[in-house]
């Protein structure tokens, strides 16, 4: 495979899809670089599913291109299928079976020899921590053990491609964070991950390289802190201990107003409230402040949401998109 | 990226080919498929009790309704009605049997199965050929355990053994195919309640305009002539002839196996083809 590696895992080109009057994708462009886990960000209805579609050979584009490891999904979709796994937002799994079964007919269709599927369905069991489970039947699973089963069934067939279509959506804390450690870990071991989210803070957790879309188009792409860039800033809120050292507060930290960063402060509330420019700048003013001896009793920092890239970026917040979604949703 | 981004270990393929420059599913690899299908499919099916108990349940209230409640106002000439029942009542339930096809692939799709399956390198048709197979299954018991209630109830066969084994090789093929119309019309509805309905408005006519449960010479010439056009009716007689002597078999069973290879090859691919769309 080594001649493969100039080859761009996923490579889209001018992609369209409409479901009748409803434009689905309008020219998408993008290209996700191997080993790299891609986030593709937008709001409900944007086109996220349906490029996932596109890509897993289940909707056909009707007009532009689309290729994975440079098979393309209308001329060779057997070479799509073999390199892709497939997840998302629902447990895809056949609830009467068990764990193990579910993985081994998934296996076996990814045209593993019996035997083959069979270890491979015991190690993966294992490594997603379902081996106790493994001959339980689906239906008597959580809805997190399920989704993670449905995880492992994409993956039974060791594709170099994945895709997770919102794969977070509905998971609690602990299930959605037990994920990211794996898609770490799924990147650390080579594979390549292009997944949907309406998180900016999930795509910034995972993704080396963003999308952002909208209505089908991507709006904007660059690395996570390009785009928290385009979108403004961090919002740094520090509230002293005593209201009496405000005022050297705001002396020590004048010069990183200099460098960009704006200081406000609030004297009834004693509180200084910083946009910060540059991502090293909240830890640069916090240790400030701290070397001076100025106590401080709360720190919150709030990072730009989807919403406000989102605004940044269209004048527009997620939710007037919103509208589309059902027909995407029922298409 | 310099380093290789292949999965770690090399990873054997079975039932792959290359022709035109693209790779294809051998032969084999349907076969293959196929089977994993079908034993997914019993899988399923043989551990939801409940459902098996329905779809026994069912045909046997027929019959016992047919039997004991209609049947003493039914004349059917010289022929006792339990014995001119039961071949009609057997073929009716392959045909109620077929529905489920349907409805179950409607299931599929809504649990998102369907989804995942069509995105594994897997023959797209396998699902179809293995989802039928496992209901042919299901209908083998369903017929045993009618054939067991049709000798409780009082059917008589009077036929030698290899005939009564062609009838019931009769039905079977009749199901098969009709599983096949039941997979098109579910994956064209594509909804588990309308597959249902929809199974309904056309099972109905056929079962009940047909010789199955009434001599159709009693029916208004145009329902006649469609009960007498039927394939039902023809897979009816066939059974009757094979079973109890009478019709003479060998005319509508060679119609009947007419009917069917041809309703094969037009279902088949349609049912394939709504499920590449689905």
């Amino acid at each position: 495979m080594t001649t493969n590696d100039l080859v761009p895992a996923v490579e889209v080109d001018d992609l369209a899809v409409s479901y009748g009057a409803v434009v689905a994708l309008d020219g998408l462009r993008l290209t996700v670089r191997q080993g790299t886990v891609f986030g593709l960000l937008g709001p409900n209805g944007a086109g996220k599913t349906t490029l996932i579609k596109v890509l897993s050979t289940l909707l056909r584009p009707g007009g532009g291109q689309a290729r994975v490891l440079g098979a393309d999904v209308g001329r060779d979709p057997l070479a799509v299928r073999l390199a892709i796994g497939l997840a998302g937002q629902f447990a895809a799994v056949d609830q009467e079976l068990t764990g193990r079964e579910n993985l081994e007919m998934v296996g076996r269709l990814y045209r593993l020899p019996a035997a083959e599927a069979r270890r491979r369905a015991a190690e993966i069991l294992e490594r997603f921590d379902l081996t106790d489970a493994a001959n339980r039947r689906v239906s008597t699973y959580s809805g997190g053990m399920k989704r993670r089963l449905d995880l492992a069934a994409s993956l039974t067939g060791r594709p170099p491609v994945l895709l997770l279509d919102e794969p977070t959506t509905g998971l609690d804390p602990r299930s959605r964070q037990e994920l990211w450690t794996m898609i770490d870990e799924l990147r650390n071991a080579g594979t390549t991950v292009l997944l949907t989210t309406q998180y900016l803070e999930e795509a910034d957790r995972l993704a080396q390289d963003i999308a952002v879309i909208d209505h089908g188009k991507v709006i904007a792409e660059g690395t996570p802190a390009e785009l928290k860039a385009s979108a403004g800033t961090d919002v740094l809120r520090v509230r002293l201990t005593d209201p009496a050292h405000l005022a050297t507060a705001e002396a020590v930290l004048a010069d990183l107003a200099a460098t960009g960063t704006e200081v406000r402060a609030d004297r009834p509330t004693a509180e200084l409230t910083l946009r910060v420019s540059r991502p090293d700048a909240s830890a640069e003013a916090i240790r400030r402040l701290d070397g001076k001896g100025l106590g401080v009793s709360v720190i919150q920092l709030t990072q730009p949401s989807l919403d406000d890239v989102f605004l940044a970026l269209t004048g527009r917040t997620t939710t007037d998109s919103d509208t589309d979604s059902k027909q995407e949703a029922a298409a | 990226m310099t380093t290789s981004t292949a999965p770690a270990e090399p990873t054997t393929r079975v039932g792959i080919v290359a022709r035109g420059g693209r790779q294809r599913l051998s032969f084999g690899a349907v076969l293959r498929d196929s089977q994993v299908m079908a034993v997914r499919q019993l899988r399923k099916t043989l551990r939801r009790p409940v459902y098996i108990v329905f779809a026994f349940i069912q045909p046997v209230i027929f019959v016992l309704l047919f039997r004991y409640i209609f049947g003493g106002a039914i004349d059917t000439g010289g022929v006792s009605y339990v014995n001119f029942l039961l071949p009609g009542i057997i073929v009716q339930t392959a045909v109620f049997g077929a529905l489920i096809t349907g409805i179950g692939l409607t299931e599929d799709l809504a649990a998102g199965v369907v989804d995942r399956l069509r995105s594994l390198p897997m023959s797209r048709a396998a699902v179809l050929f293995g989802r039928t197979a496992a209901d042919l299954v299901m209908n083998v018991l369903t017929l045993v355990v009618m054939v067991a209630v049709g000798l409780a109830v009082g059917f008589r066969p009077s036929e030698p053994a290899w005939q009564l084994l062609m009838a019931f090789l009769l039905v079977l093929a009749f199901s098969y195919v009709f599983s096949w119309i039941s997979a098109w019309v579910g994956l064209s509805v594509r909804n588990p309640e309308t597959a249902q309905s929809a199974g309904f408005i056309w099972v109905f006519p056929l079962t009940f305009a047909s010789s199955a449960f009434v001599p159709p010479d009693t029916m208004p010439s145009a329902v006649r002539a469609f009960a007498e056009l039927n394939p039902m009716t023809l897979a009816v007689d066939a059974v009757r002839g094979l079973t109890i002597g009478s019709p003479s078999p060998t005319t509508p069973a060679l119609q009947t196996l007419a009917w069917l290879a041809g309703l094969l090859l037009i279902f088949v691919p349609l049912a394939v083809r709504a499920f590449r769309r689905a």
